[in-house]
């Protein structure tokens, strides 16, 4: 007797799987998940997790959280960062203390792995949402990620 | 109307031409519109599959070329006139061009059967049925030849595949008809229609038409090569499957054959089980041209049908495909045959 509760069972799944699929062509208008990318440029917003580029961001007054302790330089596999590194007094203590002098960011050889942004203690480098990278020479994809100018926010150390 | 036109250009060539050449001229006539409709038709379900498709899996769809993406695939077609054709080393030349005709001109001849309305029926035999039936068996010449002549492994492992499935349910497309055929007692498309004219076949025949007309889809939408059933050009296994080989305009004739095949498939479902070109109740029995839009309205639901299938089920395995067919379809479709000769012989049909 399993065979017809076998053509039942079949048809039952059949019927339940083309309900689910006819609701989404129904309420497909409204959930089209395609972007029609140059034409909405303006309003793309890129979604949270996405790796776009490694960044690091500054405060208004130009102040960033990297200490130049180069455990991103250690972990990147492939060689893209490169901290030029200086030492220099420190005001408040007046000891002599490393500081980074220049980030070097290699865009052309990042893999987008990750494992410099989970292994800064400081957060000093997040993912950038930009995406558009292709350029004419490619001298210009390895980039300064500290501004010029831009100093240690106080109390990152701590 | 389209009556009027036909009738004036008839009597027009007779009268300037001697008899013999005038039909002539006549059918080259009906053959180059037949194969206009092909054409369309055949882009737009593509163009319609695409769409269709897209909005199942949440997208949008070719939208760029043309007013919502309408010409999409006229560029396409243009795009594959312009490609070059290539063919394999040591491939049989001659079988390997033939192939392509074999499938569109069996999908032709199938077309010249359908009855489009009351006067747009090109063909109108005594065997309609019987015809459709042996015809759309011949495309898996063409799909055979095409694969073995292409001298690769995945044609031909696509081809054979295609031949088993399509002998398989060639089966059950043939006695899923049949079973209609016990009530309207004719094989003639337009005498089928005309019995409708008292209810739908499918309210006709009540319970054993609509286990038919299940059959009948499911097997249709096997023989015509299409998802769940699309072993024959599984891409994840074969590459395309027994027309890797072909390029341009070549695979564009498959391409364009297994879309108009989808169509006939629909189109003999809504003559045999919906009415045809008949009109819902009779609604509008007054207006006779409107019957190539009922007719169409029906097909192009069905085509719909066969679409949400295809992007809702996953593919069959060989031997899973065998034993539907074998094990399930063909037995239920012998009962089922033995039911509905029981209700035309004790009068159980519904007639309105």
């Amino acid at each position: 007797m399993s065979y017809f509760s076998d053509i039942y069972k079949g048809i039952k799944t059949l019927l339940t799987g083309m309900s689910v699929t006819g609701k989404y062509f129904v309420t497909s208008r409204k959930g089209a998940i395609t972007q029609q990318y140059p034409d909405n440029r303006d309003t793309l917003q890129m979604f949270e997790r996405f790796r776009g580029e490694v960044i690091m961001p500054h405060t208004d007054d130009n102040e960033h959280r990297c200490t130049g302790c180069q455990k991103c330089e250690i972990a990147c596999p492939n060689g893209t960062i490169e901290i030029i590194w200086d030492r220099g007094i420190d005001e408040a203590t007046g000891k002599k203390k490393k500081k980074i002098d220049q980030f070097v960011y290699h865009l052309s050889m990042c893999t987008m792995c990750g494992l410099c942004i989970d292994v800064c203690p400081h957060d000093a480098i997040k993912w950038g949402q930009n995406f558009e990278n292709s350029v004419y020479d490619r001298s210009t994809l390895t980039r300064v990620l500290n501004k010029p100018g831009s100093t240690l926010m106080q109390g990152v150390e701590d | 109307m389209p009556l009027r036109i036909t009738e004036n250009i008839h009597n027009w060539l007779f009268s300037v031409m001697p008899e013999g050449v005038a039909s002539l001229v006549e059918m080259t006539l009906i053959a180059v519109v037949y194969l206009t409709i092909f054409a369309v038709a055949g882009l737009f379900l593509v163009l319609l599959e695409r769409r269709v498709a897209a909005w199942f899996q949440l997208r949008i769809g070719p939208n760029r070329v043309g007013p919502q993406g309408l010409l999409q695939t006229m560029a396409d077609a243009i795009k594959l006139l312009t490609k070059e054709l290539t063919g394999t080393e040591k491939a049989d030349k001659f079988l390997y061009n033939l192939a392509p005709y074999f499938v569109i001109i069996s999908a032709l001849m199938a077309l010249a059967v359908i009855p489009f309305s009351a006067e747009f029926h090109a063909f109108d035999i005594n065997i309609g049925i019987f015809f459709l039936i042996a015809i759309s068996s011949i495309g898996v010449i063409g799909i055979l030849l095409g694969g073995w002549s292409s001298n690769n492994k995945y044609a031909l492992i696509g081809a054979m595949r295609s031949g088993v499935q399509t002998i398989s349910y060639e089966l059950s497309v043939g006695l899923s008809l049949l079973t209609m055929v016990v009530i309207t007692g004719s094989l003639q498309l337009s005498e089928i229609i005309e019995v409708q004219k008292s209810g739908w076949l499918i309210l006709q025949g009540h319970i054993p038409a609509a286990i038919a007309f299940m059959v009948f889809m499911i097997s249709g939408t096997a023989e015509t090569n299409r998802a769940p059933f699309d072993m024959v050009e599984a891409e994840s296994e074969l590459g395309a499957g027994f027309h890797t080989e072909y390029s341009g305009m070549k695979f564009a004739y498959f391409f364009l054959a297994e879309f108009i095949n989808m169509f006939i498939i629909s189109a003999i479902a809504a003559t045999v089980f919906f009415g045809g070109w008949l009109s819902p109740f009779g609604i509008t029995e007054s207006i006779p041209e409107l019957g190539v839009f009922w007719f169409l309205l029906k097909t192009m639901a069905l085509v719909f049908l066969m679409m949400w299938f295809r992007w809702t089920f996953p593919r069959l395995r060989v031997d899973q495909l065998l034993t539907l067919e074998w094990k399930y379809l063909l037995p239920i479709n012998l009962v089922n045959l033995v039911l509905m000769a029981l209700l035309v012989w004790l009068n159980l049909t519904l007639r309105l």
